[in-house]
């Protein structure tokens, strides 16, 4: 028995890297949630009267609504008064380039590994890097420029492109969505923006890392990504945080929109958050509001989430098939290790004809983590001829740990076809004693058995990601098989 | 290279190994033979480092060393191999990159330099000619959806790019058919070499007349009860394993 417990159980004591905190003078908004406040953040970003009334609206609705209680996850309650709600890094004037950056805010993205410089120069990929709740630098704004992309901060669109944000905010995740897509609806403070003319397949992954530094800060970020007809963009996140012995919230909202047909986006996470520590003690609480919307015909979003982070992580990135032949696919891997809790998923909502999705979840459980899949599947009356296939595939690391599958389908129609597989299995002390016999260490016979499990999903990511993901599991299970 | 002295084992508190001694010189094959549930598989998988098992006597020195003390992985990076009875599936994770993380380990141990994906392939595609192990195995998950037969050439394989001192086969015959058998004994005997030792644990002495031993032992309830040259698989064979059990009872009277 020895072997495999004793695995876990030193996996389960792995350490998180980029716990560290930047010193940088930040502007702060005084704690609490008020239509002051709200008036505030508007003001500090000099955001036009119809800006203001929409995040007063929302907020309005949100005094309104209740915490959601039914996902699998267990927390005390959230002081929303006891939190703040914009914090900035201080800055003196508005940036032309990286070399007016605080050399300080650089060194805390060196630290994560995604050097803008070295990104700007090696990889090709455009970062746009959120520092608590605003943007920082966006590089490679000039090149993707002369092919009529528009990447940028959220605030720079709403200064810039009005008409644009106008138009598309809301149209996916609107305002009453849900509790935490209110709250963010009503103090969102940054994110970015993407816009993909017609035609344009975009020349290099957009990618945009966030962190939260400032103590007691929630993080309110709003994505918005419009992709035109037959056009193409692959999109990256990454996110990590401090660590703090208390609960710091993550509330985004992210809308992708596939305006015209045959348009394309591929949208990837890799999460992670602090996950509190081997007690259970901080960590962040991830509840973050994500859906796409197939407009065009033969339209395509894909989600692929790699989580190991959070001390909590409730989050359902989801697809809606509108146009008639569009395509949804959602790929996940979440980890779980020591007290952290997910209950995350998917919902593909089939409308238009033809339509198609594939869902690829694979949890993985370690230490006393619980994992949920929660997945919707609805076909509605119109959407005849549609298919999905839904595979939900869970491997637990010890005898402590939890995975539970939520799955609900609904079919409307007689012509669509419906096919969901799901497994449970434990990480066998056989395939451990396999590899070591072979002269690989526990810890690395470990992580090659959890990425063959996890293979699926890597695929899905871009090269250089699905290295990170690679590396980032490792760490996350690190210990936790001796 | 391989003493054994008096080992016992036990699993579940069911001893197994009840006082096995053994020496095998580098560049011998030995056979190990006996009935079903005699400790042939305890005994290969007690050498291998499996904690299943608990040794309760005895001890182990190979190469000098004491080969108890070492984990698992320390002991393949030391040279010892075995062939599994059941070899597991990896689903997932190639053939290629599992070998090529087992190699560069073994190699790192040796302080030798890992090897590229480049250099690794070169020396892949010799040793698959020399074990006539097909190239579409390569490169599919770590025996994911094999055969048994496909399984056990897998093994073969590893052992041909791994280069173990000793390398140990679990009744690698069972569940071959005739061509299959010849293939795997061909591939073992093209490994076979004066600088390493083989132990061939089987079931039938058919697999030994493709194999061809220097030493045969018989194990009987935990015990070897007689060893002799590759003559006595003839015999065991012929006359099936009550003749050695009788023996060694009435042995057992006259002490």
């Amino acid at each position: 028995m020895s072997t495999e417990t004793n695995t876990i159980e030193q996996l389960a004591n792995r350490e998180y890297k980029w716990g560290f905190v930047t010193d940088i003078e930040s502007e702060t908004a005084p704690k609490g949630l008020s239509e002051d406040i709200i008036r505030f953040i508007s003001a500090k970003k000099h955001e036009p009267e119809w800006l203001l009334e929409w995040r007063l609206k929302a907020y309005r609705h949100w005094l309104t609504m209740d915490e959601p209680r039914w996902p699998n996850v267990h927390y005390s309650p959230i002081d929303y008064q006891d939190m703040i709600y914009f914090s900035a890094p201080k800055q003196k004037k508005s940036l032309t380039s990286l070399d007016e950056v605080d050399p300080e805010l650089l060194r805390t993205y060196e630290k994560l590994g995604i050097s803008l410089r070295e990104q700007e120069r090696l990889s090709g990929i455009a970062v746009d890097a959120v520092f608590d709740s605003v943007s920082v630098a966006t590089t490679f704004k000039e090149k993707l420029h002369e092919v009529g992309i528009i990447f940028c901060s959220f605030s720079d669109a709403v200064q810039n492109h009005p008409d644009l944000v106008r138009k598309y905010l809301g149209s996916v995740v609107p305002p009453n969505d849900n509790f935490f897509a209110a709250l963010n609806s009503a103090v969102f403070s940054d994110g970015s923006f993407c816009y993909i003319p017609k035609g344009v397949r975009c020349p290099m992954e957009l990618s945009t890392y966030f962190r939260i530094n400032t103590a007691d800060t929630g993080q309110f970020e709003r994505t918005l990504i419009i992709a035109e007809e037959k056009s193409y963009v692959s999109y990256l996140e990454g996110c990590t945080a401090p660590m703090r012995d208390n609960n710091q919230l993550h509330a985004a909202v992210v809308e992708l929109i596939a305006v015209g047909d045959d348009a394309q986006i591929k949208y990837s996470t890799v999460q992670n958050w602090y996950p509190g520590d081997k007690e259970g003690k901080g960590g962040i609480y991830n509840f973050v509001t994500k859906r796409g919307k197939c407009v065009g015909k033969g339209s395509k979003i894909s989600w692929t989430q790699v989580e190991t982070g959070s001390a909590i992580t409730w989050k359902y990135p989801s697809v809606i098939l509108q146009g008639d032949n569009s395509v949804g696919e959602f790929y996940s891997v979440a980890v779980v290790n020591n007290y952290q809790q997910a209950d995350t998923g998917t919902k593909m909502m089939h409308l238009g004809k033809d339509t198609k999705s594939t869902i690829v979840s694979k949890g993985i459980s370690a230490g006393h983590g619980n994992n949920s899949y929660r997945g919707l599947v609805a076909i509605k009356k119109g959407a005849t001829n549609s298919r999905n296939f839904s595979q939900c595939d869970s491997l637990l690391l010890g005898d402590k740990c939890g995975a539970h599958t939520f799955p609900y389908i609904e079919v409307k129609n007689t012509s669509s076809k419906v096919e969901h597989e799901a497994s449970t299995s434990k990480i066998g002390e056989d395939q451990i004693f396999y590899c070591k016999q072979r002269g690989l260490s526990t810890e690395d016979a470990v992580n090659l058995i959890v990425n063959g499990f996890c293979k699926e999903v890597f695929r899905e990511l871009p090269m250089e990601f699905a290295v990170e993901a690679q590396k980032l599991l490792g760490v996350s299970l690190e210990g936790s098989v001796g | 290279m391989l003493e054994i002295k008096n080992l016992h084992a036990s699993v579940n508190g069911n001893e197994i190994l009840k006082g096995i001694d053994l020496k095998v010189n580098v560049g011998e094959v030995h056979a190990i033979m006996g009935p079903n549930g005699s400790g042939k598989s305890t005994l290969a998988q007690v050498l291998a480092g499996r904690d299943t098992f608990a040794v309760t006597q005895g001890e182990v020195v190979y190469e000098g060393k004491n080969l108890l003390e070492m984990d698992p992985e320390e002991r393949a990076r030391e040279g010892v191999f075995l062939a599994f009875q059941y070899p597991v599936e990896i689903p997932g994770v190639s053939n290629t990159y599992f070998l090529k993380a087992a190699l560069n380990a073994i190699r790192k141990h040796k302080g030798l330099e890992e090897l590229d994906a480049v250099e690794f392939l070169q020396l892949v595609k010799q040793r698959m000619k020399l074990v006539e192990f097909d190239e579409s195995l390569f490169n599919r998950p770590v025996n994911e959806g094999f055969s048994g037969g496909e399984k056990k050439r897998n093994e073969i394989f590893h052992m041909a790019v791994l280069e173990p001192k000793l390398a140990i086969l679990d009744e690698t015959d069972s569940g071959l058919d005739i061509d299959a058998l010849r293939i795997v004994a061909d591939g073992v005997n093209r490994l076979r070499r004066k600088d390493n030792a083989i132990i061939v644990v089987t079931h039938y002495q058919r697999l030994l007349n493709y194999i061809v031993p220097d030493v045969v032992h018989v194990l009987i309830d935990g015990r070897i009860a007689k060893s002799g040259g590759k003559e006595l698989a003839f015999e065991l064979e012929e006359k099936g394993y009550d003749w050695v059990k009788d023996e060694v009872e009435k042995s057992a009277v006259h002490v």
